[in-house]
């Protein structure tokens, strides 16, 4: 706005009538945002109260799913999505930063462009797509993966119980293939902008690289929290690739080789066939839940990036404009 | 010259007519039926053009509700309305059955290449999880001769809801009492074993690949991608392969007690020659329609369909109706209120 002031040719009163015009319209998109999300939010309350007045909070807690009898627990499907969620994360995380970090910092420049290129093109690849060639692909390597466990490994929890191949180590497998890309950019873009005169102190204070490295990862933590939490919004709302590979069997286990479930691929498998209108309404309380624990991660995460930004807020905020911007 | 502008006017005023009486029908359901209805509408348009019927394959259940709401003019479904739904429905609603489809059992068993026999007891138990090894005396009775190794078994489901979980549920609950107390049938259930693939493709996929899995998935399915399958015993006591000629028997072993309404289980159906695990899918039409003309026209094409229709079954790999249940239809057809 401001470079405009006085440059003006065409009278003040043209200007500040753009000007006010611009700023409502603009206005206007962004309030129809906020209306937007209040009015689904809103929608899935109201179509879910049925079955909110018939389970209240045990449809939280209870684990039951069966359309037959009308009796809806939806604990399964929100451990399997989280469970699924983290795990892909914590095999994605260092992946997706070490990515981030070669290209930034230690790439010869040659093969920068040809790298980003292909990171991006992983996270331009629609999810049906990962979906298919985890099924064909991943499910049977994972299966030979779960035969070959030693027997003692076995006796732990985690890795307990008969190996299928589909499941939830699968799942998380997939989920960490397809956030890594997402990650990994988003990363890249905040070491980018990480100044340079960081760097150069480090040097001059004789840090090797590797310390200097990690003084720049230092520097552009919120914005690296960011994109690993833009990773995790998406691991929590993919659908198909997720209900191709994980088994679709409502139990919660801490096991990685039990087949399990997500919120979202209960929609996607169960909305089409819903008749009856009690059904119809877990379903639709299934996605008001999966609504909420978006609303939560995603506001959980401002407030760590928000609390982190504070004590460097200078740049460190820039940094993570990118990240929000795309999770938008 | 001028005749060929007379044509051309003539030809004009041709399209004119047409396009005055043309006719766009819309329906939406079952998406098991979904390619021979296709076909049918296309079909139909060629014989009659001003006809365009418009079919979305949304599932059974979204079939009904739109038919409720009445956003269509008519619906499909996989499993006949329950009294429930039709109570909800603003007017009275009339089943057709179509066509047939069988559903059957499927399986993967290192070196085992043969065709493996069950029983609708076996079938139920291995879905229950209480048959949990391929040589369980109860498979290796009904199987003299074929080597079954003692591995587990892998069960594999439909994790998406649909008619053909339906028809294997509704045939293990007329088999197995257990199972119609503990599980029983619908679209979607709450499985007590196994894993769930989405689709046919994907039970398919988890069978093939996952050695001593079994599954189950639409007759025409196993044709079209050449999948092997098991013989099922039926209610005579022969082990009958699913064929569409043993299906369409099935439909004809009912037909002597079918019900005014068409709404029938024909799952283990009596008589010999009949493949015991199969099903109707069903057209949805209100009685007292309306729109007349829609319902006229409607009307026509069912006939059609019920008649010269089932000619295009087979090729797509459904079983026809028998005479005795078409007979039956079209004196149900007539009580529908076109004018």
């Amino acid at each position: 706005m401001s470079p405009e002031k006085g440059a003006g040719s065409s009278g003040p009163s043209k200007r500040t009538r753009d000007d006010l015009g611009f700023r409502i319209g603009t206005g206007v998109f962004a309030l129809a945002l906020v209306v937007i999300v209040a009015a689904i939010g809103f929608e899935l309350a109201v179509r879910s109260m049925p079955s909110i007045r018939k389970f209240g909070l045990n449809f939280w807690r209870t684990s039951i799913w069966d359309p037959v009898s009308g009796e809806f627990g939806a604990a399964p499907f929100i451990w399997g999505t989280l469970f699924s969620s983290v795990v892909g994360l914590i095999i994605a995380t260092p992946v997706a930063l070490g990515i981030a970090v070669f290209i930034a910092e230690l790439c010869p420049a040659r093969l920068r462009q040809p790298l980003v290129f292909l990171t991006e093109l992983l996270a331009a690849i629609p999810s049906i797509v990962y979906g298919v060639w985890g099924f064909f692909v991943l499910v049977p390597w994972v299966r030979a993966f779960e035969q070959s466990l030693p027997a003692w490994l076995k006796q732990v929890p985690l890795f307990s119980g008969p190996a299928y191949g589909v499941g939830m180590l699968a799942a998380a497998l997939i989920l960490a293939t397809m956030v890594v890309p997402f990650t990994a950019s988003v990363a890249r873009e905040v070491l980018k902008s990480v100044p340079g005169a960081q760097r150069e102190g480090a040097y001059a204070l004789g840090a090797t690289r590797f310390e200097a490295i990690r003084a720049a990862l230092y520097y552009a933590r919120t914005g690296i929290v960011g994109a690993i939490m833009l990773g995790f919004g998406r691991a929590l709302g993919e659908t198909m690739a997720v209900t191709m590979v994980i088994g679709n069997t409502p139990r919660i286990s801490l096991s990685l080789l039990a087949p399990q479930y997500s919120m979202a691929a209960v929609l996607a498998n169960e909305f089409s066939e819903a008749a009856d209108p009690l059904y119809l309404s877990a379903l639709i309380e299934i996605a008001l839940v999966l609504f909420i624990i978006t609303l939560i991660v995603n506001s959980l995460s401002r407030l760590l990036i928000w609390s982190m930004a504070r004590p460097a807020r200078a740049k460190a905020a820039e940094v993570v404009v990118p990240a929000e911007a795309t999770a938008a | 010259m001028k005749t060929k502008m007379f044509a051309a006017a003539a030809a004009v005023a041709m399209t004119a007519t047409l396009a005055a009486q043309s006719m766009r029908i819309n329906g939406a359901g079952a998406t098991f039926p979904a390619p021979i209805y296709t076909k049918w509408f296309s079909e139909y348009n060629k014989l009659h053009s001003n006809v365009e019927i418009n079919y979305q394959a949304i599932g059974s259940g979204g079939g009904i509700q739109q038919l409720t709401s009445q956003t269509v003019f008519f619906g499909a479904s996989d499993g006949p309305m329950t009294d429930m739904q039709l109570g909800a429905a603003p007017d009275k609603v009339m089943h057709f059955p179509t066509v047939l489809g069988g559903v059957v059992p499927v399986y993967k068993i290192p070196n085992v290449t043969g065709e493996l026999k069950f029983t609708g007891a076996v079938l139920a138990d291995i879905y229950l999880g209480k048959i949990a090894k391929w040589n369980d005396a109860a498979i290796t009775k009904l199987n003299p001769g074929v080597n079954l190794p003692a591995t587990d078994i892998t069960v594999v489901h439909r994790s998406d809801g649909s008619g053909t979980t339906y028809i294997w549920a509704d045939y293990l609950s007329k088999v197995s009492p257990e199972w119609k107390m503990k599980v029983g049938v619908s679209t979607a259930i709450n499985w007590p074993a196994g894993v769930g693939g989405k689709g046919n493709d994907g039970v398919a996929g988890l069978v093939n690949q996952t050695p001593g899995s079994i599954g189950y998935v639409e007759l025409i399915y196993a044709i079209q991608n050449k999948i092997s399958y098991g013989t099922v015993q039926n209610a005579a006591g022969e082990f009958m392969k699913a064929s569409l000629e043993s299906v369409t028997a099935a439909a004809a072993g009912a037909a002597a007690n079918m019900p005014a309404d068409f709404r029938v289980s024909i799952t283990n159906a009596p008589g010999k020659g009949v493949y015991p695990i199969s099903s109707f899918t069903w057209l949805l039409l209100y009685q007292n329609p309306k729109d007349k003309a829609q319902a006229k026209t409607v009307n026509d094409f069912v006939k059609w369909a019920l008649t010269d229709g089932q000619k295009f079954c087979a090729d797509l790999g459904y079983a026809p109706l028998p005479q005795s249940v078409v007979q039956k239809e079209m004196t149900a057809l007539a009580q529908i209120k076109v004018n």
